[in-house]
């Protein structure tokens, strides 16, 4: 709860709500039998049996005893008997599951006790151990201890086995600290929160469970009480009184719900503690919103267009920009590359293009276009084109194919509904298809599922999709990372064999400047969500003009690369989606930055044919001589 | 300081043996960069030799057999040498700060006093150059690159003779990756270090290393000096790998296909040479050459020659004799 | 290492011999799943046993002693003591045990010395009788609400229903079936007067005892659907299924569903396997003439034969029924077939 105290001024109702019915429910257990204790236990046999009334809210029972003052004094039985099941189960279980996840030759045993356990719903274990230990407090206390156990070990056991197998536990090993410190150090603090958590909500069900027991009448026995055994003898007399069964009912539906609201509240604090993104200032610069149509009149004949594009997240913490200003376009057959460090939005940019950007994401442009197709426009039309004519390839191939279905599947099941082929005709293309990117026995690959192929395969087969529809765009989002590099380069002739094949255009997505030169026409060097530079494949590594795609590709060691020497580095980092700067972007870690590249943002602006470039003091072109020529450069724009 | 040598080394999780008899050399103070792709056993190989992993065969650092000394001895050598992991996330305890992350590494024994023992943390963390100021910061709020300075900082605080630097830069970002691995050789450099550098990455190897293993299958197929087998590669798989390297402007990726055979198959055959099923030179592409499916060409031997274990090792096009 | 450790099985190679290999080993991976299955379920049976056997033997105090009271007789303690078989050695003891639960016989109750197997074949086909309509609902209640609902909550959108749909759950899902039974008797058989308050007679008596059964079961299932479901909506294949743009319905209903009911199905199993447990309070309150009843008066007397017949026979449906949810498992997502255990 320490964390609840921390933040005073963040109160919501979603905290203060368990907050106060848990406050409520302490003060009872520790007031109760003080305040209401003598309503409660002396007997009146005048006023035995009575309904509801104004004197007994919830009537009296059968020796005339107020049932409200019973069941409020019973809160201290019923939770103290809830907490020490809980402890009892989850001393017992955390002892376990800690000794089954690091002794090896124990753990075994244990495991398998815990699985047998944990198949057994908690009441049949309840019931046995009830037998076992006894009837009564004590009994019954061990009893959902006991059958608690097995939940909490399982619990500890895979948090254990998780932190175990990190590396900082790896690392301290190799330290040689010994596996007490490893304990102690690591595991338990770590696990140790969740464990708290998974206790919290326990106690709710605890009380649920020994109220069982109580209703069952194999609790807690008379005289003593607790809400279980209140609702066993009013049971009986709900037809003369149901304040018998009303009272001890919501109490115990109260105490569960109060301990899981309790328990889901911390660990929504805990967790967003540990995972909630920095708070950033939410003003953003807009788009002036000029007419949008005008432009896109001249420009036909493109694949693709892109004028002034932004993706734009509204987040419960504030509004993030991954994509500030992307503008490009792509003529038909035209293989393009975008390449960036992470947190430059590329990945964005392509999702943009390919209309996967979901709620609570939301694209803005001037001009979004494919084909003739409007992409910031809705309806099944331009989905129908898209699936047509354009494919997607995506990073980890393991990851794009379902597991589930088979992977003839996948492509029949486009072809059938964006093309209306009938099945078998669609089946003969797709073994035809996967044939044509090298997939040996297509017949029986049709059949299989992914799991049973390597990841090149994989990959080939997310590229043989494309080959269902009249692909016109073939997107690829660094479809090589996830592979070895003499698969990535199969993937990457593959990839230009089929552009080439079927004159598809080409959008290539990598952080590996090196990648994208041995594939592509033109490059995109993204940073911090803009385009900083673009230019033809070879103007890019001879004539670099923005300080960072000279960085770009100074940095990363070559063949060539003279061993005496360091490899340049530039400090700093990329701002996040979530800043927001007047001038350059790359200002701050830029050897070449001055006053205006601080106060003023630079436009993208033409150096040379195809070559543009988003800087004031670019390396290369005619901008690089001075002010006078910069702004006649931009006046062109 | 002192030498790694790692003879024969084999290590089995579960049935399947994923290193097969390894063996090599790192001379006192230079760098070994072991490189194959993922599944040849080099990461294997680190946790091997760092004790994380159980093995058969010799580890010897300097005069000592890892695998066949006492427990008490194993762990005291052990420490001289450290292991810096791929992902500096997972690498690092989240609620540890900064200092306490480094403190893990020093022998506690060997300060008397705590502020010592932090003032050579504050020694580490420059040493890494890092901001002593971030002692307090817990790993969560650093930086991919800084929170990697710190595990190379808490891999010194143990004064290691040899760093086993597994993957070090490959889920960082260029610009960052250049930070570390200039970090890692001025290290190297003024400490003296005994590495070995594990990486996909042939560039980075050449710019890092002295030496070189190729790993395939959990063997080494080909060593030498990394001139030498960047120069005059002569098992095809290093061949292939080579020339598999995209680099800014070559555009060759495309076209020479050379170094590459119709592999009929991802998988290592079983029997023979295990490379054969995608060998440009072996029985794929020339059907007479059945040595390969009979005689297994890689040897166990270590040592510091350029050796390839290929039966057509010696000619490029493969063409030659049987070795 | 992962992927060292995971290889990559059958990748790539040769086609025409490893065709011919790979239905081989199916059916041989079949075989060896089933088996295995069984093996571990016949463990479990007899550990099990083995439990409520050990149970008796744990106890303090000589248990038929316990059962009797003080005022029995000597001679007929030693009477009871000898039908029991407890005055033989303890190996002798446990193989009769076992001889005796392999054919059926799970000895006399101590109490009314009627044969228990005789008093479980009556009781237990009622117990099933609630149990089992009130998984079918679940399942109709929950696999719908969880989806749509993640559907409508997925990416951090619909926060009303969100919070509605969590609040409310949580709500249901914390009244213990006993308290809804006896709140739902108080309103339709106290007050309203529209359902009979105990048997089984009728269709109608059904009614209540299987709703107070569904509510809870129902909320926490729907919300490990829905959690299971926005797990799946995340995945990459979802995404690269809209990027083929395969229309709505299609990618909920061939892409998403099937990923979903590995796990669904998993709790799905722990859920019936609760719910059998359930019906012993909730046949408490209405009167049910299931096991239920019978348990809680058999504890109360410590009619220990009774005692281990019941015990025995929710436990073994709850292992059976583990068995058959993984066999399900086994059919529906071959990777469970290669897994571990």
């Amino acid at each position: 709860m320490t964390e609840v105290a921390r933040k005073p001024r963040r109160f919501p109702l979603s905290t203060a709500i368990p907050l106060a019915l848990l406050l409520l429910f302490v003060f009872l257990s520790i007031a109760g039998p003080w305040l209401w204790g003598t309503d409660a236990e002396t007997s009146n046999v005048a006023v035995a049996d009575q309904g509801i009334s104004s004197a007994h809210w919830m009537g009296t029972d059968d020796l005339g005893r107020d049932v409200l003052a019973r069941t409020l004094v019973a809160t201290r039985s019923s939770l103290v008997l809830a907490v020490l099941a809980t402890i009892v189960g989850g001393c017992a279980g955390v002892a376990l599951g800690l000794l089954s996840a690091v002794s090896r030759r124990l753990g075994r045993l244990i495991d398998g006790a815990i699985g047998l356990l944990l198949a057994f719903p908690a009441l049949l274990l309840a019931i046995f151990f009830a037998v076992l230990f006894g009837i009564g407090s004590v009994g019954s206390v061990l009893a959902v201890g006991a059958a608690f156990a097995p939940g909490f070990a399982r619990i500890t056991q895979t948090l254990t086995a998780s932190v175990i197998s990190k590396e900082y536990v790896e690392a301290s090993r190799v330290l040689g600290k010994r596996p007490l410190y490893l304990t102690f150090r690591h595991i338990l603090p770590n696990i140790g929160e969740p464990v708290i958590l998974y206790s919290t909500i326990h106690i709710g069900t605890a009380v649920l469970a020994l109220s069982g027991l109580s209703f069952l009448g194999l609790g807690v026995q008379p005289p003593s009480y607790d809400w279980g055994r209140l609702l066993n003898e009013g049971l009986t007399r709900i037809y003369t009184n149901p304040g018998v069964g009303i009272a001890p009912s919501i109490a115990i539906v109260l105490a569960g719900l109060t301990f899981n609201m309790v328990g889901e509240r911390l660990s929504d604090i805990l967790g967003g503690r540990t995972a909630a993104p920095p708070k950033l200032p939410s003003k953003q610069r807009g788009l002036d919103p000029a007419p949008a149509r005008a432009e896109t009149t001249g420009t036909t004949g493109e694949l693709v267009e892109v004028r002034n594009l932004r993706v734009v997240y509204h987040t419960v913490d504030g509004v993030t920009t991954p994509v500030r200003d992307v503008s490009f376009s792509i003529a038909p057959g035209e293989k393009v590359g975008i390449v960036g460090e992470s947190g430059s939005g590329k990945s964005m940019t392509a999702s943009a293009v390919a209309r996967l950007i979901d709620t609570p994401g939301r694209v803005e442009a001037r001009t979004l276009r494919f084909l003739d197709a409007d992409l910031l426009g809705h309806g099944t039309e331009v989905d129908r084109h898209l699936g047509r004519n354009m494919s997607v390839v995506f990073q980890d191939p393991g990851e794009a194919l379902n597991p589930a279905i088979k992977i003839g599947t996948h492509l029949v099941e486009p072809s059938v509904i964006h093309q209306r082929e009938p099945k078998p005709a669609a089946r003969r293309k797709a073994i035809k298809a996967l044939g044509s990117v090298a997939i040996s026995d297509p017949a029986r690959r049709f059949r299989q599922h992914q799991h049973e192929l390597s990841g090149g395969m994989k990959q080939r087969v997310c590229i043989a999709i494309g080959l269902m529809g009249e692909a016109r765009l073939i997107i690829a989002d660094e479809p090589t990372t996830a592979l070895d590099v003499t698969v990535q380069r199969q993937i990457l002739r593959l990839i230009n064999d089929i552009g080439e094949m079927t004159g598809a255009g080409l959008l290539f997505i990598s952080h590996d400047i090196a990648v994208v030169s041995e594939l592509c026409d033109r490059i995109l060097v993204m940073y911090a969500g803009f385009v900083v530079e673009e230019a033809r494949t070879a103007d890019v590594f001879t004539s670099p003009a923005h300080p960072y795609t000279a960085m770009l590709l100074a940095a990363s060691p070559d063949m060539d690369t003279d061993k005496s020497r360091q490899l340049p580095t530039i400090d700093g980092r990329m701002p996040g989606p979530g800043v927001d700067l007047p001038g350059c972007y790359f200002a701050a870690r830029c050897p070449r930055a001055d006053v205006t590249c601080t106060e003023s943002a630079p436009p993208l602006r033409t150096l040379a044919e195809g070559h543009r470039v988003a800087c004031w003091h670019p390396l290369t072109g005619a901008g690089a001589a001075g002010d006078d020529e910069l702004t006649g450069v931009e006046a062109k724009i | 300081m002192a030498n790694l040598s790692v003879e024969n080394l084999r290590v089995r999780y579960g049935a399947a043996t994923v290193v097969r008899g390894v063996s090599f050399d790192v001379a006192d103070g230079s760098v070994v960069g072991l490189v194959g792709e993922s599944g040849s056993g080099k990461t294997t190989v680190a946790r091997a030799v760092v004790g994380l992993a159980g093995s058969s065969g010799a580890i010897r650092i300097g005069e000592t057999d890892l695998n066949a000394c006492s427990a008490r001895q194993a762990r005291r050598v052990r420490r001289k040498v450290q292991l810096v992991f791929q992902d500096s996330r997972s690498s690092l305890d989240p609620r540890f700060t900064v200092e306490q992350c480094v403190l893990e590494g020093i022998d506690r024994s060997e300060f008397r006093r705590r502020a010592d023992a932090s003032r050579r943390v504050a020694e580490l963390l420059e040493m890494v150059s890092l901001d002593p100021g971030l002692a307090r910061s817990r790993p969560g709020n650093l930086s991919g690159g800084q929170r990697q300075r710190v595990a190379i900082a808490r891999a010194l605080a143990a004064r290691p003779d040899v760093l086993i630097a597994d993957e070090v830069t490959a889920s960082l970002d260029v610009s960052v990756q250049a930070v570390v691995i200039n970090l890692l050789r001025e290290l190297q450099a003024e400490l003296g270090l005994t590495m070995v550098f594990i990486s996909h990455n042939f560039a980075l190897v050449r710019y890092m290393c002295d030496d070189l293993a190729v790993l395939f299958n959990g063997r080494i197929v080909e060593h030498g000096s990394v001139d030498e087998v960047i120069s005059a590669p002569e098992h095809p798989y290093t061949r292939s790998l080579l020339a598999a390297i995209p680099e800014v402007g070559r555009r060759r990726l495309l076209s020479d296909s050379a170094a590459e055979a119709t592999a009929i198959g991802d998988r290592p055959a079983v029997g023979g040479c295990d490379y054969r099923l995608r060998c440009p030179v072996g029985p794929v592409a020339h059907a007479d050459r059945e040595i390969c499916r009979t005689d297994d060409p890689v040897t166990e031997a270590g040592g510091r020659l350029h050796q390839a274990g290929c039966h057509f090792a010696h000619r490029k096009d493969g063409a030659g004799v049987p070795a | 290492m992962s992927a060292q450790l995971a290889g990559e099985p059958d990748a790539g190679s040769p086609a025409g011999p490893a065709a011919g290999a790979a239905t081989g080993r199916g059916v041989g991976q079949w075989a060896f799943f089933v088996g295995r299955k069984l093996l571990r379920l016949v463990v479990s049976l007899l550990i099990l046993v083995t439990a409520t056997f050990i149970m008796v033997h744990l106890i303090p105090g000589d248990p038929v002693l316990a059962a009797l009271g003080d005022q029995a007789t000597p001679q007929l303690i030693a009477l009871r003591r000898h039908e029991l078989g407890l005055d033989l050695s303890l190996p002798a003891q446990y193989f009769h045990y076992l001889q005796g639960v392999v054919t059926g016989d799970f000895g006399r109750s101590i109490v009314t010395d009627a044969p228990v197997s005789q008093l479980l074949a009556t009781k237990f086909p009622n117990t099933l009788g609630l149990a089992i309509p009130a998984f079918v609902l679940v399942v109709l209640i929950a696999l719908p609400d969880g989806l749509l609902t993640a559907i409508r909550t997925r990416g951090g959108r619909g926060r009303v229903t969100r919070t509605l749909f969590v609040n409310i759950t949580g709500l249901l899902n914390s009244i213990p079936d006993y308290v809804l039974a006896t709140l739902l008797s108080l309103i339709f058989v106290v007050a309203i007067k529209a359902f009979p308050a105990a048997g089984n007679g009728t269709a109608a008596s059904y009614v209540l005892p299987v709703a107070a059964l569904v509510v809870g079961p129902a909320a926490s299932l729907s919300r490990i659907v829905r959690v299971e479901a926005l797990k799946v909506l995340d995945a990459e294949y979802i995404r690269a299924a809209k990027a083929r743009r395969l229309p709505t319905l299609l990618r909920y209903w061939r892409h998403v569903l099937p990923n979903m009911l590995t796990a669904s199905l998993t709790f799905g199993g722990m859920i019936l396997a609760g719910l059998i447990a359930g019906t012993v309070l909730v046949e408490n309150v209405f009167g049910w003439p299931g096991v239920g009843t019978v348990i809680a008066q058999a504890v109360i007397q410590k009619d220990y034969p009774l005692i281990q017949g019941i015990l025995l026979v929710l436990g073994a449906t709850v292992l059976i029924l583990n068995m058959i949810v993984d066999f399900v498992l086994g059919v529906l997502d071959p990777r469970s077939r290669m897994g571990a255990h």
